[in-house]
Formats: C-alpha cells, structure tokens, sequence
C-alpha cells in the first residue's frame, strides 16, 4: 500500500499540474448550495468536510448525465447516409472527479452491474467509467442522514475509488488504491511517501471515530427470507405512499438510481437521440401506447421504487441494497417519507401477524 | 466496443395493409448492409426495436420466420406518435432496426411435444413467426400435434388470411379459425370467442402438450381457466408480455414485473413464472 502526503499549501499547484492530462470536476458552491461540475481553469474544489458542503446531486452525473446526446442522423435526403444514425463524438480523455464522498464513488460499483453486463455494454456508460479517476474525500465528520455503514460501505470505503484522501487537518494522506491512481498523483507531482504504519494508524483512527459519529442506522438482514409478492402484497405501503407527491426528487438526487428515457430531437435536418435520467415516480414511465398502465396508482409507484432498492436488487445481484445510505432523499423529500423507516417496516413485516 | 443503442439501418421494401380497417400494417424490411442481416440472427418469440431517427423507437415481435431469408417483417398496430409516423412511411425510406431482443418461445423444451397456439386479435405475429417456424420441412419432425386456435372481431381482422386458409387445407397443422361475428354467409370457419373454440377444439393436455398463448388481456384472462379445464398446468401455458419499453436490452428499467425485466428476461415466460410475480403488466 503506497500513501503519499500532500501538504494542503501544495494542493492546488498540484490539480494545476493535472490540468494539462485531465479535465478535472469535482463540488463547489453555486451561489445557495454545493453542485459537482466540471472546473473552469481556476476553479478548485471544494474540500470543505463539512455537512453543508454536501453536493445536492450525486457525483452520478459525471459518468451518467442527466441528459446525453448518443447518436445523430442527417434527415436531408440529399446527403449521403441519410436517416443512419452513428454515435456522436464525445470527448473521453482522462477525467479526474475530485473530492467525492466514498459511498458515492461506491454507487458506481452498483451502476456498473446495469450499465456493464456480459451480455450488454452501455458504451456511454463503459467509455466514461474507463476516462475517470475517481477521487476520494474520507467523511471525517458523518452528516445526521448518513447511514452508510449499515449498508456495507461506509465514510472511508475504498471499493470504488483510486485515491482515497484523508484530511488530517494538516495535510492529506492519499491511499494509492489503483494504477489510475497512481497516474493521476504523479501527474500533479506528489510524491512524498508517508510512513506507512505511522499514516495507516492514523486513518484508522479517524475512519475509527467517522464510523462511531453515525448515529443512524437501518436493518434489513430479515429482507431476504420473505418473498418478493409478500413484501408486494404488504399492508403498510398505504400508509407509506400517503403524502408522497411524486415529485422524484429521490430518483433525481439517489446515486444509485438509474433509470433513464430515449428521446428524439429533430432541428434544421439533422436528428439526436438523447438519453435523459427518468423517474419510477412518474406515470408516463410505464404507460402503454394503448392508454392502459401497469403502474397506475401513485401506491404502485412508491412502491416500485422501494421494492427496487430494497427487495428485488438485491434478490437479484446478491449484493446488499441498491444503496449506499448517503441520505440524500432523506434530506431533500418534500413531505419527510424516509427510506430508513421503510427499510425498517420491511424488514420487520411478518405476513399474518 | 459494439453499441446495443445504435439500428442497423434498413429499408422499407414493402407495405401491406393488414386489416380491413387499416389500423394494421405489414412492413417488410431489406437490410442495407448483409452483415447486418447475419448479426440480426433471430428465434421464433423475439423482438426488435423499430427506430425512426428524430421520431423514436417502439418494441415489436418479429412477425417474420427465422426460415425466412433476406428480409424481416413486423406488423404493426397504428396507436402512438411513432407507430402513427410508421403509418406513414413509403416504400423506399431508411429506418433502423435494433434487436433482436428478448427471450423467445422455449423451442428446446418444445421439441417432440404437441403444441397449442392461441392467439387473439393482433398478438398473431410471433406466433405467426412460430408457426411458419414449426411447419418448415426442416423442422415438422421435431413437433407432435400442432393445434392453432386464432380469433379475430371479424374475418377482415384477422392477420395473415391467406396463410391461415393455407393451412387450413394441411394435414399436419389443426386449424381451428375463429370470429366474434360476422354477416358473410360464406365464412366457413368458427364463430364464437377464443376461449369458447379453445374449450371446444383444443386438445387436452398430458405431460407431452404445451400450450403458448398471446392476446389482448381480456382473452387471456378467460383462456386460463379453460386451460386449467383441459389439464394444462401452469408450467406448460407459455406466455408473452409487453411492456412500455426504451432501451430493450434492460438498462432503462420500465419495464420490470419484479426483479424481472420483460425486455431482457422475457417477453416469454411460463405461467408459473408469471405468478410468481407482481402483476405489473
């Protein structure tokens, strides 16, 4: 295990360096709230470990925007290869997302099993994981919505990133965790070598103490012993769907949510594809050309989009929940409906008592 | 890296109106480039996405035969924005075909067993796909008994009426043709609802038949009971879903009946399957 110290005075010369191999994103504040994007020549990311700097939106959009162009035709009769669409151009040099908080880098790992399938690859998708060095920021200090550990990863989880960094208040501490890793640090020129067991003591003393500061938590070992229609058939999604709006502000806001729209576009002779983030929350996603929906009744949407998350995930891939307990649709629901309760509710629902 | 979004481009070769009231249309398309055609190699039960560049894109069994060479033929229901645009296309435009996609009617399990087609309205097409399938020389020894139970409002909407009256006159496909009503006194075929005619013609089951049914909703719901009736259990009633669909290949995630997707782990499944999960379809 290879750890690099960074002295925080030589930061930013060093993300200037990395500028020349690497379009770099990462969270800044945009005028009211934090928001990742991509930074201007000057920009820097903020490394505020702070609750407030929590980005509203998931680091998601990076690899997987919110809107994307995929393929373009030319309706003009006239040209050559008229009405046959190819893939756009889109640029995939080495991109560097900055500052991202472990559990989200984690998400990428859970929309890697939808996107990058044996049978299927996304190239969008597979062609922007493969451009990205995903950066890691250790949450020191957990926000009250943060209920990662009990969702198998946690504020120091290292499984989806190349470089884990750790403030400890004087510099960072860089876990080299991948080649691409390794690339990016020597690109920026940092190169200082810690003690190992000195510098692994102290990220173990923090992760220590990040992982105590959660307060909340969630069960669902219970989840997988009961069947899939008993869950569906449950009486309390009622009472859970009650004062949901159908707004999708947790779809919107979830970086594990995946679901996406293909939409046309034609201007001026000349047609795109698009692919666009979508919402379970809404009713157009299932309606049939006929009229007829199979997921008519907001209950049946709310409930899609916990069975999801909660129940059929995981029968499926075996890998825990479809979430990584960063508490984002916790905090931004209208009408306060929380995902740990529902957990809780499942997983404790017995058929006949 | 291959692009499971991008069509392989296609022309339209020919239209055929399909119904008397012209909601149905035949398309048979030609490939423009012949390795496409190899790529888009495909089994009785399947479907593709029939994209319209700056339009969009609709899900659509194959309703022509795997026996079938150098063409592939989709019927389609005019009723959204893409299948009205279709509607109007001509012979000679450029589109795209994406596919094929899904599972498809279980052929290894079905070899050396009788099979019953039923079908209702315009669901006839991969069933269509699956009998000219079945009755190709290469392939009607590997099939017992084949029994087709098709109905339609009227004779003018049934699908394909050549080839039915075709087999009709076979002996080695049981025909059973079947209308809600008509006026015409020379209609030489049965009169009377899909689960009636299924009730009076279709055979009974032993652990050799298999029945693969596909129609509008209210026709399967009194099939099923019938079935049950004549002895089929639910592992042997096979069945095709549609679903509102985008991608196709199941990423997009509309689609699902449970952990399920219609797209990529069906359309086809068995009964049993089918009630081992939510009814969202």
């Amino acid at each position: 295990m290879k750890i690099i110290k960074i002295d925080k005075k030589e930061w930013e010369q060093g993300l200037d360096k990395a500028r020349e191999g690497y379009h770099l994103f990462g969270p800044v504040k945009d005028e009211n709230y934090h928001i990742i994007k991509e930074l201007g020549s000057t920009d820097y990311p903020d490394m505020d470990l702070s609750a407030s700097s929590d980005t509203i939106l998931s680091p998601k959009s990076v690899i997987f925007p919110q809107t994307e162009k995929m393929l373009t035709a030319s309706l003009d009769e006239s040209q050559e290869n008229h009405h046959i669409m190819e893939r756009v151009d889109t640029d995939y040099s080495p991109r560097a997302l900055l500052g991202i908080k472990p559990y989200d880098a984690r998400a990428f790992k859970f929309l890697e099993l939808n996107f990058d399938t044996e049978e299927y690859k996304d190239p969008y998708f597979c062609d922007a994981m493969a451009a990205t060095t995903f950066v890691g920021l250790a949450v020191n200090t957990p926000s009250k919505f943060d209920f990662s550990t009990s969702v198998g990863t946690g504020p120091f989880d290292e499984t989806g990133l190349d470089i884990l960094l750790v403030d400890t208040d004087k510099e960072y501490l860089a876990k080299v965790i991948t080649d691409k890793g390794d690339d990016f640090l020597s690109k920026c020129g940092f190169d200082n070598k810690a003690d190992e067991q000195g510098a692994l003591k102290t990220i173990e003393a923090l992760k220590e103490n990040a992982e105590k500061a959660i307060g909340s938590e969630v069960s669902h070992g219970k989840l997988k012993d009961k069947t899939i229609l008993e869950l569906y058939n449950a009486s309390f999604w009622e009472d859970i769907s009650f004062s949901c709006i159908n707004c999708g502000t947790c779809t919107y806001v979830c970086p594990t949510c995946w679901c996406f729209d293909i939409q046309d576009e034609a201007k001026d002779n000349v047609c795109t594809r698009y692919k666009n983030w979508d919402t379970c929350m809404s009713r157009l996603f299932t309606e049939h050309a006929t009229g007829h929906n199979p997921r008519e009744s907001k209950l049946s949407r709310v409930r899609q989009r916990f069975m999801h998350k909660l129940k059929y995930f995981p029968d499926k891939y075996d890998q825990g929940l479809m979430c990584v307990g960063c508490g984002r649709c916790v905090k931004h629901c209208p009408v306060n409906i929380d995902i740990r309760e529902v957990c809780e509710q499942m997983n404790s629902y017995e058929e006949n008592a | 890296m291959e692009n499971p979004y991008r069509p392989y481009p296609v022309r339209i070769d020919d239209i055929e109106i399909a119904t008397e009231d012209k909601s149905l249309k035949t398309f048979k398309f030609v490939f423009l480039n012949k390795e496409d055609e190899e790529k888009f190699s495909y089994q009785a039960g399947q479907f593709a996405e029939l994209s319209i560049p700056g339009v969009g894109e609709i899900p659509i069994g194959i309703a022509s035969s795997p026996v079938e060479k150098g063409f592939v033929k989709f019927t389609v229901f005019k009723t959204g924005v893409v299948t009205s645009h279709l509607h109007n296309m001509k012979v000679g435009d450029i589109m795209g075909l994406r596919g094929p996609l899904g599972n498809w009617y279980p052929w290894d399990t079905l070899e050396n067993k009788n099979v019953l087609i039923i079908g209702g309205g315009f669901a006839f097409t991969t069933l269509r796909s699956s009998i000219i399938y079945m009755l190709d020389p290469a392939n009607r020894s590997k099939f017992k008994n084949i029994d087709v139970v098709y109905g339609a409002r009227s004779p003018g909407m049934l699908l394909y009426r050549d080839e039915l009256y075709e087999w009709e006159k076979r002996d080695d496909i049981n025909m059973h043709i079947t209308v809600d009503g008509t006026d015409d006194p020379a209609w030489n075929y049965h009169v009377g609802f899909v689960p009636t005619i299924t009730e009076e013609c279709a055979p009974k089951a032993d652990k050799d038949t298999y029945a693969i049914v596909c129609g509008p909703p209210i026709m399967i719901k009194f099939t099923q009971p019938v079935l049950e009736k004549l002895g089929y259990t639910d592992e042997q009633i096979i069945m095709s879903l549609e679903n509102r669909m985008k991608c196709g290949i199941g990423m997009c995630g509309r689609c699902n009946i449970g952990k399920e997707l219609v797209c990529k782990d069906g359309p086809v499944f068995t009964l049993k399957e089918i009630n081992q999960t939510p009814k969202e379809y």
